[in-house]
């Protein structure tokens, strides 16, 4: 009983993220809020790639982009490339954030975020073999990482849930 | 025993390391595999698309409903707040509408009349559906959105759809509860239109802005802002006269339109089936030679 109780606490990192996918995939209603959607699952998958990495292996984070690819109507495998680049990246440099203040972890965030959306921004435009309009990306960047504290906060609160009785 | 216990972790950690690696160059190339095929094989990814979007329809739509509704909630305090002064606004159209509705009519029967006289081909009447729009992302990538209704509705790849305001965009691919809608704005986006007044052709492109683009006008064409632009109904694809939108921008290089559909509000939207007599299914046209059936 206990066992299973654990087993269904450490998949907390995988399922919080698929949420976040399914949640950038709903109609939101919010004027010109579509093109320019923070990016929910890359918070997710930079918070549990530096304190869980072993709860969200490369396999997940593939198939995860996948689904976001599928749902959204992304081009197929975008999402899943940009998302294994970014976790690798994070994997290097994990151990630095560990132990650190919330706002250095925020200012690593604040750094992943404009590499993530230029490289997501060449991969569609050679996709497409066209330069995509910048700025939605740019301001998608922004917002998302104006919103990172917010999510963080959600993160911890699901982190300590995890960890308890371990 | 302590020794050995130790050189075995020495060992399993770089192990575990390599195969991490190994598993990471490999899905790595899957992803650029993946998206090189759907680049040549539009097809093989449409159907899976379908597939995912089916089995997801009911999570989104379930998650569709309380944003709807909290839309919903937030207009209505606005229009609360204006009451007043939109029925002013509302009584002042009410009048001018009248006199159109009264000059309408009559138009109507006098097209009828002479339609008679001309014996004109009827165009082939619309049937059309309607379903709830459950997914509008796509990020700055694309414009496209999901619909809760596919080839169970009849609901097919090609079909024009609607809003209550007008031309939303065409379907791209079709699940078998589920399809999705590629819209006006989106950069793959190709209609035949017809500036209203002045009859002249061209074809609206989108391009990922709010405003798509007027191209293959003819040089010296008649198009100033504030035009209306209706569809053409060349190629068969979408009944002819559906409103798209005005025109908002004329300069050198380009000519821009405003749709008329406000995008942040789509909720329910309809599926036109609109087949001209004779026209064969998509399978069968020319430049399809590769396809046996």
């Amino acid at each position: 009983m206990e066992r299973t109780e654990l087993q269904l606490r450490s998949l907390t990192p995988f399922v919080f993220t698929l949420l976040m996918v399914l949640v950038s995939a709903i109609p939101w209603h919010i004027p010109n809020f579509v093109p320019i959607t923070p990016l929910f699952s890359v918070m997710a998958i930079y918070y549990w790639s530096i304190y869980r990495p072993d709860k969200l292996p490369y396999v997940a984070t593939f198939a995860l982009g996948l689904l976001h690819d599928l749902l959204t109507g992304t081009p197929l495998g975008l999402s899943a490339l940009v998302y294994l680049l970014l976790q690798s990246i994070l994997s290097s440099q994990r151990t630095f954030f560990h132990g650190k203040p919330f706002l250095v972890v925020w200012w690593g965030f604040s750094l992943v975020m404009p590499v993530f959306v230029l490289v997501s921004w060449v991969i569609a435009s050679l996709y497409y073999n066209t330069f995509l309009p910048p700025l939605p990306f740019v301001i998608q960047a922004v917002l998302t990482m104006l919103l990172y504290p917010l999510f963080a906060l959600l993160l911890i609160m699901m982190h300590r849930h995890m960890m308890r009785g371990t | 025993m302590r020794a050995y216990r130790g050189r075995a972790l020495l060992l399993a950690l770089p192990l575990k390391t390599v195969v991490q690696r190994f598993a990471f160059v490999l899905l790595v190339g899957a992803a650029l595999a993946i998206m090189i095929l759907s680049r040549a094989e539009p097809r093989l990814v449409e159907s899976l698309r379908g597939a995912v979007s089916d089995s997801t329809a009911p999570i989104l739509e379930f998650f569709s409903h309380p944003t709807a509704s909290f839309a919903t909630l937030i207009e209505d305090f606005d229009a609360v707040m204006d009451v007043h002064e939109i029925n002013t606004q509302l009584e002042k159209r009410n009048a001018v509408l009248l006199k159109w509705q009264a000059t309408a009519e009559r138009m109507v029967h006098e097209n009828e009349e002479l339609r008679r006289l001309l014996k004109v081909v009827p165009d082939p009447k619309a049937q059309f559906i309607t379903a709830r729009v459950i997914s509008d992302s796509g990020g700055p990538f694309v414009r496209t959105v999901l619909i809760n209704a596919g080839e169970s509705d009849k609901v097919r790849k090609g079909q024009a759809v609607i809003a209550s305001e007008g031309l939303i965009g065409r379907i791209v691919s079709a699940g078998q509860h589920s399809a999705r809608i590629l819209l006006l704005t989106d950069l793959n986006s190709r209609v035949p239109v017809v500036v209203e007044s002045s009859r002249e052709r061209a074809i609206l492109t989108g391009d990922n802005t709010g405003r798509p683009r007027l191209e293959f006008l003819a040089v010296n064409a008649r198009v100033g802002i504030g035009d209306r632009i209706v569809t053409s109904g060349q190629g068969g694809l979408f009944p002819p006269g559906l409103d798209v939108g005005v025109v908002s921008v004329v300069d050198e290089e380009r000519v821009l339109v405003r749709p008329y559909v406000n995008w942040d509000r789509l909720e329910l939207v309809s599926v036109l089936d609109y087949t001209l007599p004779g026209s064969l299914p998509e399978t069968k046209r020319a430049g399809r030679i590769g396809v046996l059936q």
